[in-house]
This record gives structure tokens, sequence and C-alpha cells, in this order.
């Protein structure tokens, strides 16, 4: 699904933010990437959603070269990718049916089928029963759980979710990481940017360590405590 | 296959492009007038704004227009006076006249022979008592002439008035047409003049558009952040806006169109007054349905133009790509 080969992306202002980085996950794992601050760990996100631009080397997503998408591909690139944010980016002069709606609107479903998804989506992280309320009025971790609706309710094949339990206390992020482990499990290939290092081992997944932009540890499935 | 792939993938057919296509324009559309009423105050002044700028050069050209049909209908301005020689005896005199009469380019004459111009003279100018100690009369025998209507606006003015000065009775031709002229070359003044003030109005509300819409794409920064990260293409995030622009414009002129209605409808009856003053049956000319179409439409593609600069200028910048 990912692959990494000798990836570099460097800032113009001459900072390595990744460094030579090699890198594969498979098609329908679930994988975690960590590391202190300024790791890179966002940066690796950013680059496979092509949000920023490695510089050198090669990156294969969904069997696709980054380096051949460019221009009016991308957004048709980006389709097949949900994303989830830190801090929830969820519009806040709408309800959350229509930010949930929103990715399906953008690749011009019709009405009624907008309308099933949604719910459908809404359900899967059980919030259906607030679906006409506004996103400021519902609590952080209901706004990353609508987030994360967003995220799939176009059914991507990889999900990439960017710190998601940063905000939350414990009990509440080890929901939101089963709720991915769920998505995970109908064959989406789910990709965390974390810090939180006690709850990624709990979850006994993949973890991908990095370290000032380098691979620090390459942590296989069978890793236990 | 499932909706997915034949979605996000590359094998949908025509039809359901040109159905996507229109449905998301009449979202677009539908989202832009929702905008548009979430803000209903920014709005309004924006179209008042539009509206007061495009109002302005379209009344100004009703203006001028009205002052043409005036000066049209008043053929009356530009009248010729002949001065005949003074050995032109009376006889003489009607037999020219009745030889002007078949000119094709004379409507009416009106004799003033030299025994009426002494008469007519003594009372206003008050010198009767010295003209009266003179044996002859001084004054010539005179021909008001008056062209056919159509005769000053083609131009054909100073050919007449050449013809009529070489016919040998005739001392001098002196057409009326210095004031004339000068009329005319006012109305071309203010002419060139409301054609600069509508270009600088035009640009006027380019800008006044595209600055609404500067704003409004740097306070939906956010939303369009996300959507471009959930696959939205440059036309679809462009869309809104350019509706936005589109129905500012439109609303705008729409505007005009009202605010000059109305000041045509105050100026009315003050208007009659005055033409009923010089006995004219003399009407306010308002905008024809091309006049106000034309109105209509350029307010629409101007608001269009400006938000399509606006889009292009702010949009690209903002990340991701």
């Amino acid at each position: 699904m990912i692959r990494f080969t000798d990836v570099y992306m460097r800032y113009q202002t001459g900072n390595d933010a990744l460094k030579r980085l090699n890198l594969h996950v498979e098609q329908g794992a679930m994988a975690y990437v960590t590391g202190r601050s300024g790791a890179g760990k966002s940066t690796l996100l950013q680059i496979i959603a092509l949000i920023k631009r490695h510089t050198r080397g090669q990156i294969i997503v969904n069997g696709q070269n980054l380096d051949r998408v460019t221009g009016n591909r991308i957004p048709l690139f980006r389709r097949n990718i949900g994303f989830t944010f830190q801090d929830h980016r969820l519009l806040n002069d709408r309800s959350v049916f229509d930010n949930v709606a929103l990715p399906l609107v953008i690749a011009g479903y019709r009405y009624q089928e907008i309308h099933k998804r949604v719910r459908a989506s809404l359900d899967k992280v059980g919030l259906l029963s607030r679906e006409n309320t506004r996103p400021m009025s519902l609590s952080s971790g209901e706004q990353q759980r609508v987030g994360i609706a967003r995220a799939v309710v176009h059914r991507p094949a990889l999900l990439l979710a960017d710190e998601p339990t940063g905000n939350l206390d414990p009990a509440l992020s080890w929901e939101i990481m089963k709720l991915f482990e769920r998505f995970n499990q109908v064959g989406v290939t789910v990709l965390i940017a974390s810090h939180d290092l006690d709850m990624i081992k709990k979850m006994k997944k993949r973890i991908i360590t990095l370290k000032e932009g380098c691979l620090l540890t390459h942590i296989g499935n069978t890793l236990q405590e | 296959m499932n909706k997915r792939a034949t979605i996000g993938g590359q094998s949908i057919g025509v039809t359901r492009v040109i159905k996507i296509w229109l449905i998301q324009h009449a979202q677009a559309f539908v989202f832009s007038l929702g905008q548009m009423s979430k803000n209903p105050m920014g709005s309004f002044l924006t179209i008042a704004v539009i509206g007061i700028s495009l109002s302005l050069p379209a009344g100004f050209y009703l203006l001028l227009d009205n002052a043409q049909r005036i000066t049209a209908s008043w053929s009356g301005a530009a009248q010729i006076t002949l001065f005949l020689k003074l050995e032109t005896d009376d006889q003489h005199v009607h037999r020219l006249s009745e030889k002007l009469q078949q000119h094709v380019d004379i409507d009416t004459i009106v004799i003033i022979d030299r025994h009426q111009a002494l008469t007519e003279f003594k009372q206003i100018s008050g010198f009767g008592e010295a003209l009266a100690a003179l044996d002859t009369n001084p004054l010539p025998a005179v021909l008001l002439l008056q062209p056919t209507s159509n005769v000053i606006s083609s131009g054909r003015g100073e050919q007449l008035i050449k013809s009529l000065h070489d016919m040998p009775e005739v001392d001098i031709a002196q057409f009326d047409r210095q004031w004339a002229k000068r009329l005319f070359t006012i109305i071309e003044v203010f002419q060139r003049a409301v054609f600069m003030l509508s270009a600088l109005l035009a640009i006027a509300v380019l800008l006044i558009v595209g600055n609404t819409i500067r704003l409004a794409i740097y306070s939906r920064h956010v939303e369009i952040e996300i959507n471009k990260l959930f696959g939205a293409t440059n036309s679809f995030i462009q869309r809104p806006f350019l509706y936005s622009g589109l129905i500012h414009g439109f609303c705008g002129s729409i505007m005009a169109w009202f605010l000059l209605v109305v000041s045509l409808l105050l100026l009315e009856a003050p208007v009659m007054r005055l033409t009923g003053l010089y006995y004219s049956n003399f009407r306010l000319a308002g905008l024809s349905g091309n006049e106000s179409l034309i109105l209509i439409g350029s307010g629409a593609l101007l608001g269009l133009a400006g938000s399509w600069l606006a889009v292009q200028r702010h949009l690209k910048v903002i990340e991701p790509v």
C-alpha cells in the first residue's frame, strides 16, 4: 500500500524533515508512526496525502508513484485517502451531517446516496443521534469521532490519522483507537501518527519510530511488552 | 463494480460526468446563496455599492439620451437667417421665398420685408426718433429659414449655408449654428465624460467584488483547506466564489436598475412642468428593454470577472496545493 524508498524531505531552509527513509506498509495493515515532536511524524503523513512534497526518493501509494501525481491528478488521488486531525478541523458553520458529507459532495454523489452513507458512517462512530447538531456543541472526543466519520465516509483505501488522541483522556483515546481498529478490520489500511506510546503498545500493532527524520526502530506485529 | 470504483476511478460515462457537473453547479449556486444569507448585511452593502456604482453611469447615459432627444426635437434652434441685398425689392423677396420653399432641405420660411424690419427695429431698439431722421430705410429684407430636422444632424448644414450664400440676392446667410454647435460640443464632452466615468466605475465594481470575494476566501480558509484535502478540484473550490460574484453583480445591477426607475419617477413630474413651460410635450425616456438587459448583464459579468480575478490571486496561495 505504501512504499518509501530512500525518501528525503528537505525544507527550503535546508533542514531535513525526513532523511533516507525506507518503509513499507502492506495493504490492509494498521501501523503507528511515533517519535518525539519534530521527529517527522506529521510530515510523513502529509507527504503521503501530498500536502507536502518529498524532495528525493520514490514513494508508491496505492500503486501510484507520487512523483507522477501532479496537477489535476492530486484531487483524484486524495479521494482514496481519509484524513483526521488532532484539532478535528470540523467546519463550525454547518451541521455534523454536512461535515461528514463533505467528501461525498466533493466527489459528486447524489443526495440520496450521500444521505445513506453519511448516516451509516455516523452510526459506526456512534453519533447518529447528533447529525443535526453543530460540531461546536460536541465534546472533544465526539468531535474527533465526527472527524473519523468524515474520513471514512467515502470508503477510502487508506486512512491517515494525525495525533487523533492528542487532546483526549486515556479512556476516550482507547475508544478512538478501537474505532480505528474496527475500520482496519474491514480492510482499510490505517496509519496513525501518535506520541502516546503507552496506548500504542497496548494496541499490539506495528510501530514505526522516527527520530530526527530517520527510521529508528521498525517493530513488527509480534512485538510484546 | 461498486460505486467507489466508478467514481474514484477513471471509468465513468460521459452522461454521468455531465450529471455530476450539473449537480455540483447547482450545489455551488445554492451554497453561495446560503453563504450570502448568512452574512446579509455584508452582502447587502456590497450589492448597494455595486448598485450605486452602476446606477451613476447608467443615469448619466439616460440624461444624455434625453438631452439628445430634446435637441433632436429642437430643430427650431438651427434657424438660418438670410440677409438680402438692400436693392432687392419686395416682389423679388416673395419670389425668392417661393423658390426656396421648393428646396428639399427647407421646411418653412418667414419673410420680414424691409418695412416690417424697420417697424420692428424702431419698437425694439428705441432709436425711433433717429431712424425717422433718415430718408431711406437702412435695413435689408430678411428671410428666416427653418431647415428640415435632419439637415443639422446629418451635417449638411454647412453645405446649405454655402448654397444659400451663393445666391445673387443674398448678402449674408447666417446659420444660428454657433450656439447649436456649442450645445452639441457640450453633449460630446459629456458623452466622453460618461464613457470615462463608466470605465472607472466598472473598475470600481471589479474591485468591490474582488475585495468581497477576497475576504470570503480568507474567512473560509479552513474550509478550502479541508475541501482540498478531501480531493476537491480547483474548479470545485472556485465555483461557489464565482457564483457569489455573479450573484452580487446581478443583484447590484438589479438595484441600479431599480434606483434609475425610482429617480425617473421622481423627476417625471418636475420635468413635465418644465417642458410644459416651453410648450413641449417632451417626456423623460427610461431604459428600454434592451438597455435594461445590457445593464443587468454587464453588472453580472463584472461581478463574475471581479470574483474570478480574486479567486485566481488568492485561492492559489492556500496550502495544500
